[in-house]
């Protein structure tokens, strides 16, 4: 957070420089403006994180996502990723929340980069819009295999990079 | 507009649908769930302000044409990688995203270049990991999923180039 701070600073900075106080003013108001947009989604997001970590069982979870869930756990995670209503305020919150009640690295991996390249909600409401129907639906099929590959190689580097299990 | 509102009926649908299955397990169930909920929004709030507002300003610093450059036309596997920088670097939401992606497309730019800067957008947007994932997530489980998806923009350029575009 403190990296970010110092690269909103400097970002800042050159906006002032560059187009003095009213550009810095503009950027402000459309940022403040777009914040408040968010906020109520932020909860929804978090109230569902909650939810989710409230009623899925820690066992079943850890079973089916967890380290020893093999291939089927990957695949549990890629589709949870590509049916996940909402946007980022939707997927972190839930990936968080699956990984508390018990899936590992590599299941949630699988959901998170599932969610980004086949998840439908962004490519229905901007990719098709803006890129047309073909080029879309020739960027999903090359992706499909993705998430399964990310999550495998999450979890093939994670033993060695934490070979005692993930350090508190 | 349109999508925004499906979206919120969608993503307050499932708050719904979901808040009412933790209720039937008990009214002190229910209410401890939507208090951690309630709980974790406050802790965020904070966060995303900085990432929100900030990020604005990220993104006004780096223009855009910069990025449309750099996926210049049938470039081979070094297109490739500046496509993948370019797509981590590439500033504002999915509108801005996809634009550069048309763009490109129509300058001549190789659908494989396209292909490798769409997935790593996806993949590495830094806009949208700095404002969206590093504030709900471990930053170790970041780092480390963004450090294993490296390979893969160039996976799906290599797959674009074998397959070819229909």
């Amino acid at each position: 957070m403190i990296f970010i701070g110092v690269l909103v600073a400097v970002s800042v900075t050159l906006v002032w420089r560059r187009d003095g106080g009213s550009g810095v003013r503009e950027i402000l108001t459309s940022d403040l403006a777009l914040f408040g947009g968010i906020l109520p989604r932020v909860l929804a997001g978090c109230l569902l994180g909650a939810f989710i970590s409230e009623i899925l069982p820690h066992e079943k979870v850890s079973r089916s996502l967890g380290p020893s869930s093999g291939l089927k756990g990957l695949l549990i995670g890629t589709a949870f990723g590509a049916i996940l209503p909402g946007g980022p305020f939707t997927a972190y919150p839930v990936a968080a929340a699956l990984l508390t009640v018990g899936a590992d690295f590599g299941a949630t991996i699988a959901m998170v980069v599932s969610w980004t390249l086949i998840g439908y909600g962004r490519a229905v409401a901007w990719e098709l819009p803006i890129l047309g129907v073909d080029f879309t639906l020739w960027r999903i099929i090359l992706s499909l295999p993705i998430p399964v590959l990310a999550g495998a190689l999450g979890r093939v580097v994670y033993v060695r990079v934490y070979p005692k299990g993930e350090p508190e | 507009m349109t999508a925004a509102v499906i979206i919120d009926i969608t993503l307050w649908g499932s708050v719904a649908v979901l808040g009412f299955m933790v209720w039937q397990r008990g009214r002190v169930v229910a209410l401890a769930a939507a208090r951690e909920g309630t709980m974790d929004f406050i802790n965020i709030v904070p966060r995303i302000a900085l990432g929100v507002i900030g990020s604005g300003f990220i993104a006004a610093v780096i223009p855009p044409e910069v990025i449309t450059g750099w996926l210049g036309p049938d470039s081979g596997w070094f297109g490739v990688l500046t496509a993948t920088i370019a797509g981590g670097l590439t500033p504002g939401g999915p509108v801005v995203g996809f634009s550069i992606a048309a763009v490109a497309l129509k300058v001549g730019g190789g659908p494989p270049q396209v292909i490798a800067y769409v997935v790593a957008w996806a993949l590495f947007a830094f806009q949208r990991m700095i404002l969206w994932e590093i504030p709900f997530m471990p930053a170790r489980f970041v780092w480390f999923r963004a450090a294993v998806s490296l390979p893969f923009p160039f996976l799906a350029a290599a797959l674009a180039m074998v397959i070819g575009k229909p």
